[in-house]
């Protein structure tokens, strides 16, 4: 093992298909047109002295470091600079090209502490480097002039001087150590998109400083760590380089947090992980990262981490520690004792969309070939569903149609219920750098959120829609393309049903959808979403990215379908730039969809009814595979509650945080006998558990997870599991102990059994990720190095299918008693049900979820900034802090859910999705009154949640 | 479940069907019904078709001959 070196070319990869050819100290070079002297350079294996430039960002030419001479031309341009062009002939390395050179690193260095032996990036620091590679031998200037690296002079306090700045959780700032080569400055501008920092003062004087000379923590600044990453010094380091040292080797994995999928390089010293760096070959975020996967990896060793299996008779007791040996046996009787007196049908599991492939795969294995039955299910249920019936039903296949770089041809961009710049950081960055370059957005959202109107960035149009409104205003958007001719037709009558496409047609264009129509119940005004229709139609390369406020709605399969109608009439399928793409919350959305944890389908999206299907996996499995879909995850609570339904496995899933209704999910689960938790830490379901399973993290198992773009991607062990043993061989010796007979000895043999199974993965293989990196299924014959952009020559299932978009409005009302609604979301710095990030120093962002309400009706009620309120609805009631924003329209509140004392899904009812069941987190009609603290729930739940925690003390050994 | 829940759950997927011409409407009704609800809740329906039958939007009631049996 190794640490890996990335070659930094000095600057960015020219896109240009023309090449040009050059000389370079001899050799010949053929590059991209555009390329500069310096890349050119590089890839010759030529490095030339840098300081100020670095391939993450453009050149900027301010050290003159890189001076080369180039024939027939006079003076020493800078070869970061210089673009190179045919017969050229360079030298990097002269007389003149030296001196220049020495004199300038001579005057870094008299301005820069010579403390290299005690400084935490002594081996990694480029000054040092270039120091080296100048030959610089001596400094003539000492420190009694001006400078930047001692606090006093003369006795005097330096006024230059500027003291650490340490507020940043992560990284420290020490201007002493600044040679203001303005890397990271375009770093936070080019690749994150933020502009938090500015290069203050000129000539000597100047400094970088985060936004109007705050601290980091208090300014704009959102911790992605681009900056850090830029830094050629100490002078912005990670804190935990400063405590534990440079690493020694280093392994490629993929982050566990969202859906984006961004790949790092896991950087440690032995089996202690120093750092998470961004890996620049990472296809679904070029080297680029978020404050999640960079920093937040604290939870892996946070002491509320439990590492034993627990075991207990009844939830009313407190946990008793075990052996694996006897925690599995106690499960397993149990499980197969519910089985002999309730039937076959009376267990099931929960995947997680958080583990890997494989251990999905297994958990699902585990129901259909163990237990017998289709009880399988995934917090996707509670997400994501709707994209898979959605865009199953229109195009054939449940996935997003695009790869990540695709927004790099983008003309216009439609953002409807997704937030990428807080919930998929790295594509949210990736996406405003294509905006700043001129492409044009519409957001459809309740909100007003940051993309909106952010530093260089602003929506052509914001649709401001109600609550639940989704499908008229897309009905509508349509209705516009259609009636003024705006449609594609060509593409229409080539690639779709036409006759389908004409009855669709007839109904759309129906006055009835026209947005002077719709705007009364969607409150868009019909000018705005006129133009906005042109806009799209007719913009160029128009691509859809929506997330969860399109699916978490009682028509949240509707609107999926009202977005593949959108992409098929204006053309916009099957090539780069364009597409339908949803934007996945958890790290293993689509993996955990893809593995076959639905309750209707085995892995590959087909059903349990079809016997040609089954028939694969009776043969390989030798069992019978039961041929009627099982119970989703609210119909297990259901059935639970009616008594037929008793023992659970749930992996790595908090569904008494995270699904809605908490009423009825506690009820739903203290009336079963056996709930399995396995998991990380004792999370809010665990409460209700008689079996806890300890989990181990993403660093210390093998796996793969696939993300919202189809990419599967590694997952690689980079230490032991600190509970014994990684999460699939908990759910083996859980199948084993019921009487299975699995020999998994490494999940790549998982991974085996999937491709032998699952058609669109037939192709893949651990060798294979080995070799690529990764791959996008479908991987197979027809696609051997998988699939980045789908429906090129045709959709999946043949034609692609118009389906008529009715709008429904929900049950689920605004009346005198609940006259707000109430809609959710995500911030940045937390992560889902907050269990990794709230124990992680991300809490300094987000200590707390708030309730966002506009001035006008906080006023109406009385309420200031900050005032705790109660938040009712007609399923029950908590209460928060108010934060007082025009963000939200008058009429509308939003929270996150990040904490479980907020018990926001408390207040969110039982209403669905109509197609899969997918709840309706995003529409619940409240009433928001002032109050003085916690609600009587609140407090009810902490006393019982600090019961059901207790864990017995071990008793001492004879 | 409680039977108001599985009647809204039902007569939901009947909205969506209304769009479409009444016979591939029944079948629509009946077909996501045949896939997606597990016996039990097939069980349940059939039951309350049989005893509660105004709950049900009509094309619930129409699909009910062509909705798979529990055994
Ligand atoms: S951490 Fe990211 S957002 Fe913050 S200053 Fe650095 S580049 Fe900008
Ligand atoms: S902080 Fe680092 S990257 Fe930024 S200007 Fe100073 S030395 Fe360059
Ligand atoms: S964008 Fe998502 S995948 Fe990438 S680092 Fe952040 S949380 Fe991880
Ligand atoms: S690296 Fe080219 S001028 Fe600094």
């Amino acid at each position: 093992m190794r640490l890996i070196q990335e070659t930094d070319f000095g600057t960015p990869a020219s896109r240009s298909e023309k090449t040009v050819t050059l000389t370079i100290d001899g050799f010949e070079v053929t590059v991209p047109e555009g390329t500069s002297v310096m890349r050119a350079s590089a890839e010759a294996g030529i490095k030339v002295p840098k300081l100020c430039a670095t391939d993450m960002v453009d050149a900027f030419g301010s050290c003159r470091l890189c001076l080369v001479e180039i024939e027939g031309r006079n003076g020493t341009p800078s070869s970061c600079t210089t673009p190179v062009a045919d017969g050229m002939v360079v030298h990097t390395q002269t007389g003149k090209l030296k001196d220049i050179r020495r004199g300038v690193m001579e005057l870094y260095i008299s301005d820069h502490p010579l403390d290299c032996l005690t400084c935490a990036a002594n081996g990694d620091c480029e000054l040092q480097d270039m120091a080296g590679a100048v030959g610089l031998r001596d400094v003539r200037y000492g420190y009694e002039g001006d400078n930047h690296v001692t606090a006093r002079q003369s006795d005097q306090p330096n006024m230059r001087w500027m003291p650490k700045d340490e507020s940043n959780p992560y990284f420290t700032y020490d201007p002493s150590k600044c040679i203001v080569c303005s890397r990271c400055v375009r770093a936070c501008e080019e690749v994150q998109g933020t502009f938090a920092l500015t290069i203050e003062g000129r000539g000597f004087d100047s400094r970088v400083s985060p936004g109007m000379h705050e601290d980091f923590l208090a300014s704009e600044c959102v911790s992605c760590g681009a900056c850090v990453q830029a830094c050629p010094t100490a002078t912005l380091t990670e804190k935990s380089i400063i405590e534990i040292g440079q690493p020694e080797h280093s392994v490629v994995t993929t982050c566990a947090y969202c859906g984006v999928g961004c790949s790092f390089k896991a950087e440690m010293r032995g089996e202690e992980l120093v750092r998470m760096m961004p890996y620049k070959d990472g296809k679904a975020n070029r080297g680029h990262s978020c404050v999640k996967g960079r920093f937040a990896y604290g939870y892996a060793n946070h002491k509320d981490r439990i590492l034993n299996p627990m075991i207990r008779e009844t939830i009313d007791q407190p946990w008793r520690e075990v052996s694996w040996e006897e925690a599995m046996s106690f499960t397993a009787t149990r499980m197969r004792g519910l089985q002999e007196t309730y039937g076959k049908d009376s267990i099931g599991v929960i995947t997680s969309s958080r583990c890997t492939n494989e251990e999905t795969f297994l958990v699902q294995k585990l129901a259909r070939a163990v237990f017998r039955n289709n009880n399988t299910d995934t917090c996707a249920r509670v997400c994501h569903s709707p994209t898979g019936y959605g865009l199953g039903q229109a195009f054939g296949t449940s996935a997003g149609t695009q790869d990540f770089d695709s927004v790099e041809h983008t003309d216009v961009v439609i953002v409807i219920g997704a937030n990428p710049t807080d919930g998929h950081p790295v594509f949210g960055s990736r996406l405003k750098k294509r905006l700043r370059e001129g492409a044009k957005l519409i957001v459809i959202d309740p909100r007003r959120i940051d993309l909106v109107r952010s530093p260089h960035i602003a929506a052509a149009h914001h649709l401001p829609l109600k609550p639940g409104t989704n499908v008229a205003v897309l009905t509508s958007l349509a209705h516009v393309i259609v009636t003024e001719g705006l449609m594609d037709e060509a593409f229409i009558r080539e690639r779709c049903d036409w006759d389908e496409f004409q009855d669709y047609a007839e109904f759309v264009a129906d006055p009835r959808h026209s947005p002077e129509e719709t705007e009364a119940i969607t409150g868009v005004p019909a000018k705005e979403l006129r133009a906005a229709a042109r806009l799209f139609a007719t913009g160029g390369n128009g691509a859809v990215y929506y997330g969860l406020g399109i699916t978490e709605h009682s028509q949240g399969s509707t609107a999926v379908m009202a977005l593949a109608n959108l992409a098929m009439m204006t053309g916009n399928i099957g090539r780069n730039g364009v597409g339908v793409n949803p934007l996945r919350g958890q790290n293993n959305v689509q993996g955990s969809c893809d593995m076959g944890s639905f309750p209707h389908e085995l892995p590959g999206y087909r059903h349990v009814k079809l016997p040609e299907v089954r028939a694969i996996f009776e043969s390989l499995w030798g069992v019978e595979i039961d041929s009627e879909p099982g119970l989703r995850i609210p119909n297990m609570l259901d059935a639970a509650v009616d008594g037929t339904f008793k023992g659970i496995y749930i992996q790595g899933e908090d569904i008494l945080q995270s699904d809605p209704d908490t009423h009825h999910v506690s009820a739903g689960l203290a009336a079963m006998e056996c709930v399995i938790v396995h998991d990380l830490f004792l999370n809010e379901t665990a409460n209700y558990a008689h079996v806890f399973l300890p989990g181990s993290t993403f660093l210390e198992k093998d796996g793969t997870f696939t993300n919202a773009e189809r990419r599967i991607n590694r997952v690689r062990k980079v230490m032991s599991p600190k509970n014994g043993y990684a999460d699939w061989e908990v759910t083996q010796l859980l199948a084993n102990a019921m009487g299975a007979n699995w020999n998994y000895t490494h999940p790549s043999q998982v991974m085996d059994e999937i491709a032998a199974t699952t058609p669109s993965f037939a192709g893949v293989t651990y060798d294979l990720l080995e070799e690529k990196g990764s791959v996008q299924w479908p991987c197979n014959e027809a696609h051997p190095e998988g699939s980045p952009i789908m429906h090129v020559d045709g959709f999946v299932r043949g034609k692609g299918k118009f389906i008529v978009t009715e709008y429904v409005a929900t049950d689920e009302r605004t009346g005198p008693r609940f006259p707000l609604l109430l809609t959710t979301g995500r911030i940045l710095s937390q992560y889902n049900v907050g269990a990794q990030t709230r124990r992680t120093a991300n809490v300094a962002w987000h200590d707390e979820d708030r309730l966002e309400i506009h001035p006008h009706d906080a006023e109406q009620r009385g309420i200031r900034d900050g005032d705790y309120v109660r938040l009712a609805s007609r399923a029950g009631e908590t209460s928060l802090r108010a934060l007082i924003t025009d963000r939200v329209a008058p009429g509308v509140v939003y929270t996150t859910f990040h904490h479980p004392g907020t018990q926001a899904n408390v207040i969110t009812t039982d209403y669905s999705d109509w197609a899969t069941n997918c709840p309706e987190y995003k529409v619940t009609a409240v009433q928001v009154t002032p109050s003085n603290g916690p609600t009587e729930w609140q407090v009810e739940y902490e006393e019982q949640a600090r019961q059901a925690r207790r864990i017995l003390q071990a008793e001492p050994a004879e | 479940m409680s039977p108001e829940k599985l009647a809204r759950m039902a007569n939901q997927i009947a909205t969506f069907f209304h769009s479409k011409p009444h016979d591939e409407a029944v079948t629509g009704v009946a077909e996501h019904i045949n896939n997606f609800w597990e016996p039990r809740m097939r069980a349940q329906l059939f039951d309350m078709l049989a005893n509660d039958n105004e709950k049900f939007d009509p094309l619930v009631r129409e699909a009910e001959s062509r909705i798979r049996a529990v055994n």
